[in-house]
């Protein structure tokens, strides 16, 4: 049957990728323009993350961070979408989005302080463009439209990116802010790692909608649907969005379809909601295997580089987490100067009962 | 120096910083060509173009979330919600993001921004556009919460707003928009936020009020100097930082007390005076605080508002009831 002009249509959309489970390139035409040195780095930053998260979760069974979303399968997505923007360019994260900051120059002992709750992990360095990790599902997604339409009223060819997962944009915020970044055309760029949970509720349970790309459409955005264990197609999807952002072009939404191989947290039992099968394929999918044989192909990787990286990211991260466990602790009188620029006289006598 | 109402009161302070500052930006729902539903902004677009004064599209977590973006960027938004009841959908942006930023960034980042809105009853608008919801705000660490009662406070306290590296919540009374002229002014000047007045002194009973609740205050201790009493009358300008070393200067003076709001009568503006009264004052009270207030119902339907609201024959009642006490 003909489509009928008077509803609205909305055509099945194909994830862009670029590499084969083989990591041979499949798609040329979308192969992003990367040096040697720079595929190395980004197989480094891959490698580095996932052993840095097995670290991490080691030590929160140890006690020794707080609350720790595991990150595990979502490198590509998180480490590419990284690699594809400048370092003026602002990170606006959610809660698991921890190795963009980092990778964006956040120091490693601050995410450890921000996962144990002390607020010296949320104290950015000064010339670090991130916002420290959002609590509150899909409320960043609104601060980086601010933050986009910052850089558009000051002539900055700069973007901002932000994160969330596919039950993010499920959230009123996430619909107000596409609305608004097309309304006022701003350089920002949403990217939903679509993980296939929201803790718990599955993608299918999350919306109706075939994708959360379609989700563009009615923002009057361009949407964009990414293969997210693939990292040279997540560089490509994002170095395009922000190519465009900086042009004037507005903003783009990217839904990454992405896996995390660990539960949403340290707390919860993914075998209650997940099956053996579906963890089986998708750890088919493994971008550090796909993208590290694409590496070897082309004789830029071998496995001993792999054990060099992961030795390399235990020291690192031992080095971080007794600096971090080493940093001052937080007083009381401390936290109540940090509610104003000036402590009010109100708040002055309630630090005496803390002294 | 000129004569102006509490909206052009408001509107001058907006301009003298859009002028002053570059930083400065308006935005909100219908505030740029027709300059809001109470024409608060009126000419400001005109005057300093759509990149500084802009309409946005109607979402108000958005507007805050905006306006949160763009204070971690140095600039400084005026955020309007068109009318009060609305602010619910703003809470998460206002309140949560708002108000922690400089906590949560360890001072890293703030969140210089105004959220202004209209609120106050007695003007027979629809529901949800007038109820008292500075109590929400009251109960939110890290937001500075002001309201003006008359057009030389409400300029002065704005441009203090503006200024200020924190949040602000700046709650505009509707039925003071065009109560009455008076004298403003022109360029700037500030009032201190966290300062009280005394607009009129007593040394019988001290009235502690806000807003709109300041002329029935006022109208209330006219009527009891009739009888000879001498009420003094406490405006007190901004909720958060309280003023309480004002209030305690008065009840050594009076020795009673009673406190008005708009608001329903749990735990809201006048009960948080009340307890910092008995922390700082209880032994120069010869009588228990009494507030006068709105019933702990849903603010109502229009027809029955003038009922609903403290009068001032309520407060003068409230002030008999502490002088007999």
């Amino acid at each position: 049957m003909s489509k009928q002009p008077h509803v609205v249509h909305a055509d099945p959309v194909t994830p862009l990728s670029v590499l084969s489970l083989d990591g041979d390139v499949v798609n040329p035409d979308f192969l992003p323009a990367l040096s040697d040195e720079q595929l190395k780095e980004i197989m480094y930053r891959m490698v580095f993350t996932r052993a840095w998260d097995d670290r991490a979760v080691n030590l929160g069974r140890q006690g020794r961070l707080g609350f720790y979303a595991p990150v595990s399968g979502q490198e590509a997505s998180m480490v590419g979408s990284e690699y594809a923007l400048n370092k003026d360019d602002y990170v606006c994260p959610g809660y698991r989005d921890i190795p963009q900051l980092v990778w964006h120059g956040l120091p490693l002992y601050q995410a450890f302080l921000y996962s144990r709750g002390h607020q010296h992990g949320g104290q950015v360095p000064a010339d670090v463009n991130v916002l420290m990790p959002q609590i509150i599902i899909g409320a960043q997604v609104l601060h980086a439209t601010g933050i986009a339409m910052a850089f558009k009223k000051r002539g900055e060819k700069r973007v901002a990116i932000t994160y969330t997962g596919d039950g993010g944009s499920s959230e009123g915020d996430f619909y107000e802010a596409l609305n608004f970044a097309g309304a006022f055309k701003l350089p920002v760029i949403f990217a939903v790692q679509n993980n296939g949970y929201a803790i718990t509720t599955p993608f299918k349970k999350q919306t109706g909608a075939q994708s959360i790309a379609h989700k563009a459409v009615a923002a009057g955005i361009q949407g964009v649907q990414v293969d997210g264990m693939d990292v040279l197609a997540v560089i490509k999807a994002v170095s395009d969005a922000a190519e465009r952002a900086r042009n004037g072009e507005g903003a783009t939404l990217i839904e990454i379809l992405t896996y995390r191989f660990r539960p949403h947290s340290m707390s919860d039992d993914a075998t209650k909601y997940r099956t053996k099968d579906e963890e089986a394929e998708w750890a088919l999918k493994d971008p550090l295997i796909r993208f590290g044989k694409y590496l070897e192909k082309k004789g830029l990787w071998t496995e001993e580089d792999t054990d060099r990286v992961k030795e390399e990211a235990k020291a690192t991260v031992n080095e971080h987490i007794k600096k971090a466990e080493a940093t001052e602790k937080m007083t009381v009188p401390g936290l109540i100067d940090s509610m104003f620029e000036t402590t009010p006289a109100y708040l002055e006598e309630q630090k005496a009962d803390f002294q | 120096m000129a004569q102006m109402n509490m909206l052009e009161a408001i509107r001058d302070a907006m301009r003298v910083e859009l002028k002053r500052d570059p930083n400065v930006l308006i935005f909100g729902e219908d505030v740029g060509k027709v300059g809001g539903v109470f024409r608060v902004t009126e000419g400001l677009q005109e005057e300093f173009g759509e990149e500084r004064v802009f309409d946005t599209p109607l979402a108000e977590s958005a507007i805050a979330g905006l306006a949160v973006g763009m204070g971690t960027q140095g600039f400084r938004p005026i955020a309007e919600i068109q009318f009060v009841g609305f602010i619910y959908e703003a809470l998460d942006q206002m309140f949560v993001q708002a108000a922690r930023m400089r906590y949560r960034s360890g001072g890293r980042y703030n969140a210089p921004i105004v959220f202004r809105t209209p609120f106050g009853g007695g003007v027979k608008a629809a529901e949800l556009h007038t109820d008292s919801l500075e109590g929400l705000a009251l109960q939110t660490p890290g937001m500075k919460v002001i309201v003006p009662s008359n057009p030389y406070d409400a300029k002065g306290l704005m441009i203090s707003a503006i200024r200020d590296n924190d949040p602000v919540f700046f709650m505009e009374h509707l039925n003071l928009y065009r109560k009455f002229k008076a004298e403003v002014p022109e360029g700037e000047y500030t009032i201190e936020i966290g300062k009280a007045n005394v607009v009129r002194e007593g040394s019988d009973v001290t009235i502690i009020a806000y807003g709109m609740m300041v002329h029935t205050a006022v109208a209330a201790a006219e009527e009891l100097e009739k009888s000879g009493i001498k009420a003094e009358v406490i405006d007190l300008r901004t909720l958060l930082p309280l003023d309480i070393d004002t209030i305690v200067e008065s009840i050594k003076k009076t020795n009673r007390a009673i406190v008005v709001q708009e608001a329903q009568k749990t735990s809201g503006v006048a009960a948080e005076v009340i307890a910092q009264i008995n922390e700082k004052a209880i032994l120069h009270l010869e009588a228990p605080v009494l507030r006068v207030a709105g019933p702990d119902t849903v603010y109502p339907f229009a027809l029955i508002e003038d009922t609903w609201l403290p009068t001032p024959a309520r407060v003068a009642a409230a002030v008999h009831k502490v002088l007999e006490f």
